[in-house]
């Protein structure tokens, strides 16, 4: 099987992902398209690796878990912070700073 | 198949960076044993020390150079010293503002306005969270400069964001308004991290590796599939981008830049800059050389469209902060022809930009924090009318600093965008510092706009005050206008020794 297909999965995960932030409004959903961008970009790394024959991709995709785990656990935080003070976790609703 | 083979670390090019990271953990066990009364004294003398240790190092290792420092990870140069005693510094100026305001929650966790909130205030609780955050934002900023791999570059790119993120949400008054910004700046950041890292992948999937050196070699025989090479630059300039807040990735620092706690957005503002511009210019200069016709006409559009944006919108602000805010997105649009420059002029000249720009950015939002009124900070530009005559002397220093800005000769923002544009005419690119120079025109009308309304406006709000500053704003504020105007009116041995250190090494 042709290994470039799996370029294009990682692709299509991607452009779903980066799509998904623009027009979902809910910031835990938001927040879920940006984990599977960093996916998308690990299955790219891990392809690249077999391509390329050396182990330097799949190295980065642990450090890209460590580093989404870490930022799980920052934007959670600020996202429960924001939901107890507004009852709400839609961005649409975080619109002080316009007016 | 070779052994296990010992990695050899050189732990005296490491040790600024090894200091900071075990002041940030102490910190971080101060946090956990020290009682609550004590932690803010503790603090208060853990991180300033910790800080000067490691600019002291910094200092010992001015001569040294070494691409080896942690196995071909991270490269210790010129720029990179230089960087790293940058950030120190402006870390240990904006430290003195942030000891000195009480600007921070009192309990994060605690719903703004409830009754949980009012104990803790009553007590006097404090988030002395902020010191240790501040220092491992500190860290991931010095390593930012000096990687010289994928994955250290984009491990530095994190440990210097999430507490930043985390610390713009910490704001004592306006909470509502601090914790959507840390929301918007956290979405957003790591919106552009993703982009980064899937740069990240595609350059590592054209060239085979992650070393920067055999980045660039196989840039530079254009061995590869140029389809690669092209999407790989896009995407992780997009990230990096996204951090010195260039148009159109600069929709968040509006936003962040009013909501974080003042002394945060100095620290944000001037520091945060530093190492984002040096690790842009060390990508463009050393690892993506060999592919300059594909990158400078993409960042010249970048930078034109930021430096008219940046200009053209602070205009019409009406926030103090928000106006310095696009202020500081044009500036990153002037920053930009230094990398456009593509020469060792426009390197020299974005270090000392970074410099000087640095100090007055502290010292104007230092300056932001002192006046008040009973609910907080003022930051709406009308209640500043006739403030010169209420307090001539923080007006002036004011005023000093939007000169600087606009880049007013006597003041190092002169000194700064005149070398920046003569890099970027010596190589050529005529376009751009045109329109630097007309957006630098039409930036100081509104820089001279706010003047204007401090000392020729009549005062209509009487409850605006100047807070006095205690000792270390005093020391703050006119040390910043002193270097600012040092760096003005005797450059020349800070460019000469700017111009001795830097030299990339590949």
């Amino acid at each position: 099987m042709d290994i470039s297909y799996y370029l294009y999965l990682s692709a299509a995960l991607f452009v779903i992902g980066a799509v998904g932030v623009v027009i979902r409004r809910n910031a835990i959903v938001i927040f879920m398209c940006i984990e599977l961008m960093l996916n998308a970009s690990n299955l790219a790394f891990v392809t690249f690796a077999r391509i390329h024959g050396n182990l330097e991709g799949q190295m980065v995709a642990f450090f890209t878990m460590v580093v989404a785990a870490c930022e799980v656990v920052v934007g959670l935080a600020i996202i429960v912070m924001i939901y107890r003070s507004r009852r709400s976790a839609s961005v649409d609703d975080a619109s002080l700073l316009r007016r | 198949m070779t052994g296990f083979v010992t990695p050899k670390l050189e732990y005296v090019a490491l040790l600024p960076m090894l200091i900071i990271f075990a002041g940030a953990i102490i910190g971080v066990l101060v946090e956990a044993f020290a009682k609550q009364s004590l932690r803010k004294f503790i603090h208060s003398l853990l991180t300033p020390t910790t800080l000067l240790l490691a600019l002291f190092q910094v200092f010992a290792n001015k001569d040294l150079v070494t691409t080896n420092a942690a196995i071909n990870s991270v490269v210790i140069d010129g720029p990179v010293i230089i960087a790293q005693g940058t950030i120190l510094i402006l870390t240990l100026i904006s430290l003195l503002f942030i000891l000195d305001v009480d600007s921070f929650a009192p309990e994060a966790s605690a719903l703004p306005g409830s009754e949980e909130e009012r104990k803790a205030l009553a007590i006097g609780k404090q988030q002395t969270e902020i010191f240790p955050l501040l220092l491992f934002s500190v860290a991931g900023m010095m390593l930012f400069p000096a990687a010289n791999d994928l994955i250290t570059l984009f491990i530095a790119l994190e440990v210097l964001s999430l507490p930043l993120y985390l610390m713009a949400g910490l704001s004592r008054r306006r909470r509502l308004f601090s914790q959507e910004s840390a929301m918007k700046y956290f979405l957003l950041g790591a919106y552009s991290s993703a982009f980064f890292i899937f740069g990240a992948a595609f350059l590592y999937g054209y060239s085979g590796s992650i070393q920067f050196s055999q980045i660039r070699s196989a840039v530079v025989g254009s061995s590869g599939n140029d389809v690669l090479l092209l999407i790989g630059i896009v995407f992780l300039s997009v990230g990096l981008l996204f951090k010195v807040g260039a148009v159109p990735f600069h929709a968040w620092t509006p936003d962040v830049y009013q909501g974080a706690p003042t002394p945060i957005t100095g620290f944000m503002a001037a520091v945060t800059k530093v190492a984002a511009f040096l690790a842009v210019l060390r990508i463009f200069y050393t690892v993506l050389d060999g592919a300059i016709w594909q990158w400078r006409p993409l960042l010249t559009a970048v930078a034109i469209l930021t430096m008219v944006v940046g200009s053209v919108v602070a205009l019409v602000q009406r926030d103090v902060k928000r106006m310095l805010a696009y202020s500081s997105i044009a500036h990153a649009g002037f920053l930009l022809t230094g990398v456009i420059a593509f020469n060792k002029a426009g390197l020299e000249s974005s270090l000392f930009y970074l410099l000087a720009y640095g100090i007055a950015t502290l010292g104007a939002f230092g300056i932001i924090t002192l006046i008040q009124d009973s609910q907080g900070e003022v930051t709406d530009l009308n209640r500043w009318a006739g403030l010169g005559k209420k307090s001539p002397a923080i007006a002036s220093a004011f005023a000093f600093f939007l000169l600087t800005f606009a880049g007013i000769p006597l003041t190092s923002g002169f000194i700064g965008k005149f070398s920046i544009f003569s890099a970027a005419y010596e190589s050529g690119n005529i376009a751009v510092v045109v329109v630097g120079v007309l957006t630098s025109a039409l930036a100081a009308f509104f820089y001279i706009r706010v003047i204007v309304l401090m000392f020729f406006t009549d005062a209509k709000d009487a409850t605006v005050t100047v807070t006095l500053p205690t000792l270390r704003s005093s020391i703050a504020v006119w040390g910043t206008a002193f270097l600012t105007l040092i760096l003005g009116v005797l450059p020349n041995s800070t460019l000469s020794f700017i111009e001795n250190l830097a030299i990339f090494t590949r």
